[in-house]
């Protein structure tokens, strides 16, 4: 996979010195699982995330179109998907599609965003971007991957038992989610839903501890905490809000398993009658489950977005060139968005029979951590404001996140807004907004992370002319398939039904909903120039060098791609990381490990 | 030149955002994709709130869109002689950028406390005038009858069919029997999940007679998508006209329904 190097060679293990030596017939599958399965190596590990979201990403973009298909032209034969799932004649039944939808959802939330910014990206640029060797638990580390596989598998395999798989939504509102009489995929494939659930949890909850020490710990001499790049603010305040809000969720997941096993009844009020059969458990609350859900899928939604607008932050200055516009207010500004995101979970809840008077305070909150997010748009207008931009695919995938970011962000203020949530709440405008914040935005962002970081992850650089390609058609059919959801919404088209044509508010949707799905076609379709690209580039791409985009930051002083403990020198920071286009330096950056010169030096000296 | 003109294009594929945005909006509500009718006496306040808020995220959309565009378009490296300026932040910017926004959200929280009370807070003082027992995949409905009191022997059931006079206010009581459901009525700008084990009472006035959709609003189950109502807003006099007619035809065709929705609907 990777060039071998001087570092890759060097012992990976205590055993692997001695197989260099004495090569014995089972070494070699030994050596290959220790660098490559089990590894205990950040990158490898990082990669491993990588590979695994992105082919559950593509599951999820199938599952979007099956969703977008029924959508467009209700019960009509699904092509190939139809006869994948072996559904009766190809047409899909409403339960099939409510199960779609459902896995869509918890697919890319739980199985493709979460572990690709935290555990693909924060795996991999952590520990190279402040200087450190590796993790400070890398067995932690190895297994908050290999704790994804029972996740892998308990998603995968309740597509295929009695009932399908989960379809509750990604939310899994108990009663629905609990009574195994109020829907046929409450059965096994709601509770394969909640272990695997549990699985990404405890992933998640050892990747943020080692996070949030190797980020305290293990910085190179020198990188003090306003040293550090964006990236690694955002990983770090992420990995803050999932070790704090996580325990809520599983706790939250047992109750409803013991719910739906035991009896227990905490989400399940008194004579409550499913299917003409009064329930036999009660005394609980459904509303318990959804402040408890809330409780830790708000912050969520951060834990969703912070690395992304992090790792923007740094692309952008890269090929600005120029420093990040107000570095500490950026910083601020993220800490601000955590803090205040454990206090808006309720806006998700303005029309579920909560007190209204919590309404209110719960609408202030949330109107508060728009300020946040419009300070950090600002700062990113600024660090373009006067620069040099380069247009690269990473670059332009950067500046799609700040342009549609202000999309997602601008249209989560009518939802904030409690009585126009009383109109558009549940409808087709809450899905524009959160897909322009994760898919528009976060997923845009990845992509910028990609074809940025891939020369240091495999020593290549993807083709400039496909990503431009790729770049081109996905912005523009992202904006065909969910601009036009603004309009649905305020239509009141509502989410997750199979068929509201039948509706005399709603009859006129379908031209529009068919133009939708022609361009999510198209929006899938894009993916395969991506996919590619990045497989053609991994083994043919063009040689890339240390520092290919001539950046600044501690992992471009390392081998491309870096040996096994990563630096092979001791990195040590004389500066932050954003010093482009400093006047009176020769080179228009300054990386964090440049040596202050003699010029410099002086100059600071005369100025204290 | 190649590179400019590079440039260029990619500037002007990111002003197409803003262009088109607006369009998309300015466009759609000519062709009926818009806002359904509103027959209420609140909904003006949530609609022009809605306006409000479209014109100032609309606003500011376009300003920071036309921006992002004008960097792209002024600063391109292809037509730059000189490096990027040296610029780490501004302390005034960012107090500007956080005061004026943080100005304006606090102004809206405020503004629209008043609409959100009157539709969710300020429930009028009267008895319930029907009651809404969600199912699966049903809207059941109980008026008090001659008695004007619900839980009677003269109760009047029906299913799906809502009618409710105009120019009053009405005062509806929605439960559930066994899911989540939302009660909403994209015409009256109302909407509310029934919560089994809730009862929770929706308040409103209409300003209009006229036939529209009850439609439910949160996922339930596989038959989510059929579970369609009409709601009939008429005068007064036609209202009871009706609820008389239903109420003969129940006495002389169907015993008043036992168990087991009965029982959830009095508990």
């Amino acid at each position: 996979m990777t060039p071998p190097t001087a570092a890759t060679v060097a012992p990976t293990t205590v055993h692997g010195s001695v197989a260099l030596h004495a090569p014995r017939k089972h070494r070699p599958v030994a050596e290959f699982l220790s660098t490559y399965v089990f590894s205990k190596d950040h990158k490898v590990i990082g990669l491993q995330f990588l590979f695994s979201t992105l082919l559950w990403f593509l599951v999820g973009g199938l599952l979007a179109l099956a969703v977008r298909w029924q959508v467009a032209w209700p019960w009509s034969d699904v092509p190939v998907l139809g006869k994948l799932f072996a559904q009766e004649g190809g047409q899909m039944s409403p339960e099939f599609y409510t199960m779609l939808f459902t896995m869509h959802a918890t697919v890319m939330i739980f199985l493709v965003i979460i572990p690709i910014l935290a555990g693909a990206f924060g795996n991999f640029l952590i520990p190279l971007m402040i200087g450190a060797d590796d993790m400070a638990f890398p067995t932690l580390n190895m297994l908050s991957y290999w704790f994804m596989w029972p996740a892998f598998f308990a998603f995968g395999a309740s597509f295929f038992v009695e009932g399908g798989a989960a379809s509750g939504g990604w939310t899994s509102y108990p009663p629905l989610s609990t009574n195994v009489a109020s829907s046929p995929a409450s059965g096994w494939g709601q509770t394969l839903w909640l272990i695997g659930l549990t699985f990404v949890g405890v992933s998640s909850m050892l990747g943020s501890v080692n996070y949030m020490t190797t980020i305290i710990l293990m910085r190179a001499p020198g990188m003090t905490m306003f040293r550090l790049p964006m990236t690694i603010w955002a990983m770090f305040i992420t990995a803050v809000l999932q070790a704090f809000a996580l325990p809520v969720l599983t706790a939250a997941g047992f109750m409803q398993l013991a719910d739906r096993m035991f009896g227990t009844g905490f989400f399940s009020p008194e004579g409550n009658v499913v299917n003409n059969t009064v329930t036999a458990a009660g005394g609980g609350q459904p509303l318990l489950w959804q402040h408890l859900f809330w409780f830790y899928s708000h912050p969520a939604v951060y834990i969703m977005i912070l690395p992304a607008m992090g790792m923007v932050s740094d692309i952008l200055t890269v090929f600005a060139r120029k420093p990040l516009f107000g570095y500490r207010p950026m910083v601020y500004s993220i800490a601000g968005i955590a803090g205040l995101g454990f206090i808006v979970w309720g806006h998700h809840m303005f029309m579920s029979g909560m007190n209204p008077a919590l309404g209110i305070t719960f609408m202030v909150s949330t109107m508060m951590i728009a300020l946040p997010s419009a300070v950090k748009t600002f700062n990113w207008l600024g660090t373009l404001w006067g620069g040099k931009i380069q247009f690269t695919t990473s670059m332009l995938f950067a500046m799609s996140f700040v342009s549609m970011f202000i999309i997602g962000g601008l249209s989560g203020i009518f939802m904030a807004a409690t009585p126009v949530d009383i109109f558009i709440h549940d409808t087709y405008f809450i899905v524009a907004h959160f897909h322009y914040v994760l898919f528009a935005g976060t997923a845009m962002g990845v992509w910028a992370a990609i074809y940025f970081w891939f020369p240091k992850m495999f020593g290549r650089t993807m083709n400039e002319f496909w990503g431009k390609v790729h770049f081109f058609l996905t912005f523009i059919f992202l904006n065909g398939t969910f601009f036009t959801m603004h309009i649905l919404g305020a239509v009141g088209f509502p989410r997750r039904l199979a068929d509201a044509y039948h509706y005399e508010t709603f009859h006129h949707l379908q031209p529009l909903n068919a133009f939708m799905t022609y361009c999510a076609i198209g929006m899938v379709a894009t993916q395969v120039i991506f996919a590619a690209n990045f497989i053609y580039s991994m083994f043919w791409g063009p040689v890339a060098g240390r520092n290919p985009w001539n950046a600044n930051t501690l992992e471009w002083t390392a081998p491309s791609p870096p040996g096994h403990g990563n630096f092979d020198y001791q990195p040590v920071v004389y500066r932050g990381p954003y010093e482009y286009s400093v006047p009176g330096v020769e080179k228009d950056h300054l990386m964090q490990t440049d040596p202050p010169n003699a010029a410099a030096a002086a100059a600071a000296a005369a100025a204290h | 030149m190649g590179k400019r003109l590079a440039g260029i294009f990619w500037a002007l594929l990111f002003l197409a955002v803003p262009v088109f945005g607006v369009a998309t909006f300015a466009i759609a509500p000519a062709y009926d994709h818009w806002l359904p009718k509103d027959v209420s006496e609140h909904g003006a306040s949530i609609d022009s709130l809605f306006y409000f808020i479209l014109a100032l995220t609309g606003v500011v959309f376009v300003v920071t869109e036309v921006l992002l565009f004008w960097f792209m378009w002024k600063y391109d490296a292809a037509k730059q002689q000189g490096g990027a300026t040296y610029i780490q932040g501004s302390h005034t910017l960012e107090v500007v950028w956080t005061i004026i926004p943080a100005a304006t959200l606090l102004f809206l929280a405020i503004y629209q406390m008043n609409a959100w009370a009157d539709v969710k807070m300020r429930r009028p003082a009267m008895a319930p005038t029907v009651e809404v027992v969600a199912r699966q995949f049903e809207w059941r409905l109980r008026y008090p009858g001659r008695d004007g009191t619900l839980g009677t022997a003269d109760d009047l059931f029906l299913v799906n069919d809502l009618h409710l006079p105009i120019d009053e206010d009405v005062l509806i009581q929605l439960k559930s029997m066994d899911v989540l459901h939302s009660f909403f009525l994209p015409n009256v700008r109302i909407k509310q999940d029934a919560v089994p084990g809730m009862k929770i009472p929706v308040w409103f006035k209409a300003r209009e007679a006229g036939e529209f959709d009850i439609v439910c609003a949160e996922l339930c189950g596989w038959g989510h998508y059929k579970m369609k109502g009409r709601i009939t807003l008429e005068p007064r006099a036609s209202f009871d006209a009706w609820l008389e007619r239903k109420y003969a035809e129940q006495q002389t065709t169907q015993p008043p329904p036992e168990s087991p929705g009965d029982l959830a609907a009095s508990n």
